[in-house]
């Protein structure tokens, strides 16, 4: 390592200084607040009571019955709740990486001046707020929507396919929403990929499944598993989708804190315990996978 | 030197600022017609302050967040009214004090979330039952079970307001128990009929009750009586309903806040709104109803007249939506999650 020159050590802390301040600003202090209200006394339409309480997570894991007397359950109702949500993220995530994956691979494989055309065309229903975009595609599936009044006079359905306020709904809405989270990070590992390597491949007469699998994926998998988390992480704590094109329903993680924090009830403890668990979910996941990958390269 | 002088004017500016009658308004976005604001400035002088909420609840927040004290009036809606007041956020006021205090419709002075009217004055108001498109059903609509246990035609073509209040104070009159019972047996069959009902049901959306009855993806919904005109308006066929066993009414109140700092301002703006004229036009730009007498002369009549904001005679009203203690709240809120779980 070169030999620091005098007076380098002093200028360290104040140029770190600005990112201590926006991790600690932007990142420790709201989830600080987030993490201390979930452990305070609930005050009866919103609010907080300075007093410690363990009785969010209380009304998370355990089920009372309606009148709170009854012998502690498990409680499934939330349960269902992140099981519900995390079924969405998945299928979204899968739907994203399995129009994504070919959708990046085709833009790097396209000329380095067209490249950037393609790029710029994926964005470009990105400018549109998302709410806008949202209630345009349940224009777009409704009974009377052009996707089924198109089917029905091609004759191929006799009555409108339920699209709208079921889960496939959901599910479109969230691919649909998050797609460019995909592509982008799995284009920006495919343009790096030296291409002479599949023709060594080749050369090698490995077959181009065997060569997808032994030496594309395991060089792009840094861009699948980013575009995965980008894809998956905002996928579980949406609600816009689930609020306009599955017809709200059901609650989804994200509508359950909304309704916790703004809704009448007004329960903040509770609605910051359920985020805290979500986060929680999520942290162990990723620890999860970061240790396996460790293993496997020092393996 | 010259800084000094610039200094004195400034300060001297400030204090004439201050000598300038102020008065500040907190009220739901898009609630108040702006000539009506400007015909108040013009009359007293006054200047006002116009901030604008989007939710109850966030006005609460907003005003406990610290924000009492900056606001001399707020409008929020009825089971609030009684919130800022049991939580000692509003002011208490005599009926010499605003002279048009006789103005007020007799059936609104004593509401159960401010008895007497000590604290707030009616702004608008109305009720909320449901709709149906008579293309789809045109059987009788005159109870609550086209809600809550509908005919097959609308089975699975019903929009729900996705609003607790609403949804288990009509749910709790369609069973005849009173709202906020204690009584385990009526909120258990309050919690059973609602997990039957549901399956009859398409969507929650409150903001969305107007146009998915437009666009026919519910042929029956909930919806507050001026957005069903709304949507009769924009070509929906529905008729709208005031089912036998009530409706929840709904209603807008201005409240005089605690700390308020132009106090007198404040009573002078209510008095102003208690004036038919006035009330009037509220009531044609915000197209509701006044529960001012008199203010029916100076409202637009396409408002007036329509259907939605007319009642039969004999009609049972309803109820308001009562704020719950907090056992029961709790049961409430069970039954809520059980219902969208």
């Amino acid at each position: 390592m070169a030999a620091r020159r005098p007076g380098e050590r002093s200028l360290l802390v104040p140029l770190l200084l600005p990112t201590w301040a926006m991790i600690g600003v932007f990142m420790v202090l709201p989830v600080g607040v987030m993490a201390l209200y979930s452990f305070l006394t609930r005050e009866f339409r919103g609010g907080v009571d300075w007093t410690f309480s363990l009785s969010a997570y209380d009304q998370f894991f355990f089920d009372r019955g309606l009148f709170g007397d009854e012998a502690p359950r498990l409680q499934w109702a939330y349960i269902s709740i992140f099981w519900r949500s995390i079924w969405q993220a998945v299928i979204a995530t899968v739907l994203c990486l399995l129009v994504g994956f070919p959708t990046a691979w085709f833009i790097a494989t396209r000329p380095a001046r067209s490249r950037g055309v393609w790029l710029f065309l994926i964005t470009v229903p990105y400018w549109v707020n998302l709410l806008i975009r949202t209630v345009s595609l349940r224009f777009l599936l409704r009974d009377t929507g052009p996707l089924n009044q198109g089917l029905m006079s091609l004759g191929l359905v006799d009555a409108p396919l339920p699209v709208v306020n079921t889960n496939l709904a959901v599910q479109l809405g969230l691919f649909y929403s998050y797609l460019p989270f995909m592509v982008l990070p799995i284009y920006a590992a495919v343009e790096r990929y030296n291409f002479a390597l599949s023709e060594a491949a080749a050369d090698l007469y490995a077959s181009r499944w065997t060569t997808l699998r032994e030496i594309v994926l395991p060089l792009v998998k840094p861009g699948i598993v980013a575009g995965c988390l980008l894809v998956f992480v905002p996928s579980l704590g949406a609600f816009l989708a689930p609020d306009l094109l599955g017809g709200a329903k059901t609650f989804m993680i994200g509508s359950l804190i909304d309704e916790q924090i703004k809704g009448s009830q007004g329960n903040w403890p509770f609605g910051a315990a359920v985020a805290v668990i979500l986060m929680t979910l999520v942290l162990i996941a990723l620890v999860a996978y970061a240790r396996s990958v460790t293993r496997e390269r020092s393996a | 030197m010259k800084r000094l002088l610039g200094a004195v004017a400034l300060s001297a500016l400030a204090s004439a600022a201050q000598a300038q009658e102020e008065l500040k308004v907190y009220i739901f976005f898009e609630y108040i017609p702006q000539e009506l604001v400007e015909k108040f400035e013009a009359e007293t002088g006054i200047d006002v302050t116009v901030d604008t909420f989007d939710s109850n609840e966030a006005m609460l927040a907003a005003l406990k967040a610290g924000r009492l004290g900056e606001y001399d009036v707020a409008v929020p809606g009825d089971y609030m009214v009684e919130i800022l007041r049991n939580q000692g956020l509003a002011d208490t006021f005599t009926p010499e004090e605003l002279p048009n205090f006789g103005n007020i419709d007799p059936q609104w002075i004593d509401v159960p979330f401010d008895p007497g009217r000590t604290s707030s004055i009616p702004y608008q108001w109305g009720l909320t039952a449901f709709a149906v498109n008579r293309d789809v059903y045109q059987g009788p609509i005159d109870s609550l079970s086209i809600i809550f246990d509908p005919p097959e035609e609308l089975s699975g073509r019903i929009n729900v307001l996705d609003s607790q209040g609403e949804v288990l104070a009509l749910a709790s009159m369609y069973l005849g128990i009173p709202q906020c019972t204690q009584d385990r047996d009526q909120l258990r069959a309050l919690n059973d009929m609602l997990q039957e009902a549901r399956q009859h049901w398409a969507s929650f959306g409150s903001d969305t009750s107007k146009e998915v009855l437009v666009s026919g993806d519910a042929a029956a919904g909930m919806i507050y009586n001026g957005f069903a005109t709304k949507a009769r308006d924009e070509g929906a066929n529905i008729e709208y309903a005031f089912p036998k066993e009530g409706s929840v009414i709904w209603m807008d109140n201005v409240v005089l806040l605690r700390d308020a700092p132009n106090r007198d301002n404040a009573l002078r703006f209510m008095n102003f709104l208690l004036d038919p004229e006035n009330a009037g036009a509220v009531t044609s730009y915000a197209a509701y109803q006044a529960g001012v007498l008199g203010a029916e002369e100076f409202t637009d009549p396409a408002i007036r007249d329509s259907p939605e904001n007319n009642p039969p005679e004999s009609v049972n009203l309803g109820d308001f939506v009562m704020a719950c203690d907090e056992t029961t709240q709790a049961t409430y809120d069970a039954i809520w999650t059980n219902l969208k779980q």
